[in-house]
């Protein structure tokens, strides 16, 4: 699955992007983003305050709660401030 | 092509001339220039990180979601991404249609949906400090939320 972090998710886990196996029991991006913060702690602290993170699957964003299934590409991203 | 995510600048008058080229019953067009401020030399430059697929992808769901609402002629949206200076362009949205309440209303809508839904984020670089990205406001959030009843603006 490929997994892109945009922004200051991007400074903390300090990687734009990589392909990663994600374990088959994480369902959702709300598991997903627990999983991640196991990761290491530039993980936990660029997902501390999971809340405020946004997440897109291929480029629509979702809620947390959205399913991982047939995912091709996440993107997760502070909130928006572009305009 | 209605909407373009780009590094280079752009220039608003012949975005405008071209939309009233490309023919349709226009007798209105509304033009929004969004520029980087200088916060009275407190800012040397923004840096807006994007993810410009998503951002082609989303801008254009929201131009559909604009010509549901409003009888428009034409909508042409840019936006830059990479290193802006003060002074510069940051985005552009045109909005055309018959009459002027279609466009004026359109183009308000096109640019608080843009503005927390497009996936773009402001990192400021200062004058004389490190940057900080810039913190997402509440106002703009409210700005977008008064469309979302389907209507049209209520405040």
């Amino acid at each position: 699955m490929k997994i892109l972090y945009f922004a200051w998710v991007r400074e903390r886990t300090g990687r734009a992007e990589e392909d990663i196996d994600v374990p088959a029991d994480v369902a959702t991006v709300g598991e997903l983003i627990g999983w991640l913060k196991s990761r290491g702690p530039e993980f936990e602290h660029a997902f501390t305050d999971a809340a405020v993170i946004r997440a897109a699957i291929d480029r629509i964003h979702v809620k947390h709660d959205a399913r991982l299934a047939g995912a091709g590409e996440i993107a997760f991203f502070p909130p928006m401030t572009g305009g | 092509m209605a909407v373009s995510i780009q590094r280079e600048d752009f220039d608003a008058a012949a975005e405008s001339a071209a939309l009233r080229a490309g023919g349709g019953d226009i007798g209105a067009i509304v033009a929004f220039t969004g520029i980087c401020r200088s916060d009275n030399g407190r800012l040397a430059a923004l840096e807006l990180d994007a993810y410009p697929e998503m951002a082609q992808a989303e801008i254009a769901r929201i131009v559909e979601e604009a010509r549901s609402r409003w009888p428009l002629e034409a909508v042409r949206v840019i936006h830059r991404y990479g290193r802006i200076a003060p002074g510069e362009n940051i985005v552009l949205v045109l909005t055309a249609s018959s009459h002027r309440q279609a466009a004026f209303e359109a183009a308000e809508f096109l640019m608080d949906y843009l503005k927390t839904r497009a996936p773009f984020w402001k990192k400021e670089h200062l004058a004389d400090a490190a940057g900080n990205w810039v913190e997402a406001r509440q106002i703009d959030e409210a700005a977008a939320e008064r469309w979302a009843a389907g209507g049209k603006k209520s405040a």
